[in-house]
């Protein structure tokens, strides 16, 4: 019984959280990855990305509520999230054509990229806090729970509650059915197929007929949705607050590079490794240990290996020692 | 001469300022404008030089920060005597660790011993680690948390803190170079990224160290208070003598004092800059720089280049980390945010003109000067803008709420305009 109760407080707090977690740095590592892969710099400017995207969608979410729809149990933000992804991806076409498309002609070095993408992180961040400001937002509506710690006590009668809220389901099931749809485009279809073959070769890709211009436009298209959905979702979990998105960053690039830069399976592994170490290294497992252990063995401490705000040392940490023993990430990579 | 013309404008424009809005605001920006050249310095010396691409910027300036709450204030010896030395030892254990980790990687044989000892001795290590600190932690943020709760410095002079911040900074820079420099240049960029937000967090969090969140007040300072000088006879003469009443006069003086301390810094970096610029060192920089593989090829250690030119650059942002808490006066973990210190200093190198010390300088003047009026003119421009508008609108009030983020925007629009017309920057590399 009591192995049973540390198992459920396990899951309730960490197995879960992580889980949602994870999908939603995934999604961003995924985005991140295959602007990488295909325009071959890192993109500074994906979080913000991630916020305008959110920040459109919580935008049209108040119109729709404010219309009187609601879609039931669920989130309203799931109507407002296609709308939300196709304005995203014009923001997002634009930036290129503006911004990146002069140094994609120029065959510019990545750095220089990089530091362009910084200018364009800029700008985002500022459009970001005059449109919506920064403070915090909760646009999240629906059903709260799909299973409260309180229904869970009295269906199963241990003493621990588990607790699944609407929002991690949904971060689940979303990150899956994308998931998917990704893997079936990158590998079923033939733009799917000119994007790999892009990718991996640019010369030979275009020996062969790849229009390089498309094959970006739809990257962009892909990207703008998957940082779209990945940041909405982690502001359905969490809230909605500009500057957290730029904090994000990191542990969106140690997911990608972790993985493998490029590699979209890694990307998905890599999402889901920082997620479990993070939640895992900064939570008091005083209960679980109380729980699984015999009753002279119990902790005293909380058993907090180290504290919630170095969870980004977590991620770092983890980052620097694949980097060191595989440089290439664990799903290899490639390297510009 | 384009580059005595551009620094002339930086100088009209601050002296526009004082003129137009306050002296006080100009000296505030000169002041400001001193410590972000020096940095800019420091990243120019790894970007424009050694094409580094450091984006930690932040934790090398918090570091030096750092220094100035160790070096200058008064030690606490209730906190020394409640666990300090525990404490220290802790740490100590903890680099011994660390250490041994490192020999045991080193000299034991390759295979899965290897890693399993290590996995065993960090584990272990770590858990012994935390049982010799966490009580002497405990027992030294007791001590009188509301105002002290931590070890305290030094006590030595501020002004020696300005150097000891450049050594602590090149510290971490060794640590940090010694594992990410073998990296590819993004790997690098994230890694240093990694590093500053750890660096906050440490500060931020180790009570004992400096506080934490609860901000260290009251550094000591280099220049006389305004209120000793006001009550200061000979003073109130002098300033009268200018035709200024003394309370405006002490605030010139002792903003007029902190610049001319941090122009004696900038200068004396400058110059050494300058001549390492043009010493067979830099030429050898920037041969790296240019091709890696041919300075290879004449023998030149890329590796041991790339990390002290690394730590050269930390340095200086350390220093100037020092100097701009020495100016606030307070050590505040809480406004390190890297969109200030770490991409706007970027901003300043390419703007200015990476490769180039007085472009990089000039980077810093001007894109400071822009940050700190960009929201007094987008003032000026909204309120124009929402003239026509009814008072009491909700757009009209979101619209000038607006004002204080349209920095961030500028900003990015400038880097943006510079990379795309003017990618060398404003005095270009020669």
């Amino acid at each position: 019984m009591d192995l049973l109760n540390a198992f459920v407080a396990l899951a309730n707090f960490v197995l879960i959280p992580a889980i949602a977690y994870g999908s939603q740095l995934a999604l961003g590592a995924l985005g991140v990855t295959l602007v990488y892969g295909i325009l071959r710099f890192s993109n500074f400017a994906h979080g913000e990305t991630m916020a305008f995207g959110t920040m459109v969608t919580i935008l049209l979410t108040w119109w729709i509520q404010s219309m009187g729809f609601s879609l039931g149990p669920l989130p309203t933000a799931l109507l407002a999230l296609p709308f939300g992804i196709a304005l995203t991806a014009l923001f997002v076409l634009g930036t290129d054509r503006v911004v990146y498309r002069f140094y994609r002609v120029q065959k510019a070095k990545p750095v220089i990229l990089v530091i362009v993408s910084m200018g364009v992180m800029f700008v985002m961040n500022g459009l970001i806090r005059i449109v919506i400001g920064p403070d915090d937002q909760r646009f999240a509506d629906g059903e709260r729970f799909l299973v409260s710690a309180r229904t869970f006590k009295e269906m199963t009668g241990l003493e621990e509650g588990l607790a699944i809220r609407s929002t991690q389901a949904i971060t689940l099931a979303t990150a899956i059915v994308v998931v998917i749809a990704l893997f079936w485009f990158l590998n079923r279809t033939r733009t799917g197929k000119s994007m790999r073959a892009y990718s991996d070769n640019e010369d030979l890709a275009l020996l062969s007929g790849i229009n390089p211009e498309r094959v970006v436009l739809v990257t962009w298209l892909i990207v703008a949705a998957l940082a779209t959905i990945a940041g909405t979702l982690y502001g359905l979990d969490k809230s909605f607050k500009p500057f957290i998105y730029v904090q994000l960053l990191l542990p969106v690039f140690a997911s990608a590079i972790v993985g493998g830069l490029g590699s979209p399976l890694g990307a998905i592994a890599g999402g889901f490794l920082i997620a479990f170490s993070e939640v895992t290294v900064t939570y008091a497992w005083k209960k679980v240990l109380g729980y699984a252990l015999p009753e002279s063995l119990e902790p005293e401490g909380l058993v907090q290996l180290l504290s919630t705000d170095y969870k980004f040392a977590v991620s770092f940490a983890i980052l620097v020692i694949v980097l060191l023993f595989r440089p290439t990430g664990l799903f290899r990579g490639k390297s510009v | 001469m384009r580059a005595a013309l551009l620094f002339a404008a930086v100088a009209a424009l601050i002296l526009v300022t004082g003129f137009v809005q306050s002296w006080n605001t100009a000296l505030l920006i000169l002041n400001m404008g001193l410590v972000s050249a020096v940095m800019s310095l420091g990243v120019n010396l790894q970007w424009g030089f050694a094409g580094l691409f450091n984006v930690g910027i932040m934790g090398f300036v918090a570091v030096g920060g750092l220094a100035v709450v160790l070096t200058s204030m008064p030690p606490v010896p209730e906190a020394w005597g409640a666990g300090g030395t525990r404490l220290i030892g802790a740490l100590a254990f903890g680099a011994g660790l660390i250490a041994t980790a490192i020999l045991l990687w080193k000299r034991m044989p390759k295979g899965r011993n290897r890693g399993l000892a290590l996995t065993a001795l960090m584990i272990v290590g770590f858990f012994v680690y935390r049982w010799i600190l966490d009580p002497a932690v405990d027992a030294v943020e007791a001590v009188d948390p509301a105002a002290t709760g931590y070890l305290g410095g030094l006590g030595l002079p501020v002004l020696l803190a300005w150097p000891i911040g450049g050594l602590m900074a090149a510290g971490v820079a060794w640590v940090i170079g010694k594992t990410a420099l073998g990296l590819r240049s993004d790997y690098l960029a994230i890694a240093t990224l990694g590093i500053a937000e750890i660096l906050i967090a440490i500060i931020k969090n180790e009570d004992w160290l400096a506080r934490g969140v609860k901000n260290v007040i009251g550094l000591p300072r280099p220049v006389p208070y305004e209120v000793d000088l006001q009550a200061d006879p000979a003073f109130v003469e002098r300033a009268a003598g200018f035709g200024l009443d003394a309370v405006t006069a002490s605030t010139y003086t002792v903003k007029l004092g902190y610049g001319v301390l941090f122009a004696i810094v900038l200068v004396i970096l400058l110059v050494l800059a300058q001549l390492a610029l043009h010493s067979p060192w830099g030429r050898m920089m920037r041969a790296i720089r240019d091709n890696e593989v041919a300075a290879e090829a004449m023998g030149k250690d890329v590796t041991r280049r790339h990390l002290q030119i690394f730590i050269l650059g930390s340095a200086i942002c350390g220093i100037a980390g020092a100097m701009m808490t020495t100016l606030d006066g307070q050590l505040t973990p809480g406004t390190y945010q890297p969109l200030r210190y770490t991409f706007l200093v970027w901003v300043m190198v390419i703007v200015g003109g990476s490769g180039n010390n007085f472009g990089a300088v000039l980077g810093g003047f001007l894109i400071w000067f822009l940050w700190v009026q960009v929201e007094p003119m987008g003032q000026a421009l909204m309120s124009v803008i929402t003239a026509g508008m009814a008072d009491g609108s909700a757009l009209k009030a979101h619209l000038l709420d607006s004002v204080a983020h349209m920095r961030l925007l500028t900003m990015g629009l400038v880097l943006l305009l510079v990379l795309r017309f003017s990618p060398r920057g404003l005095i270009p590399e020669r």
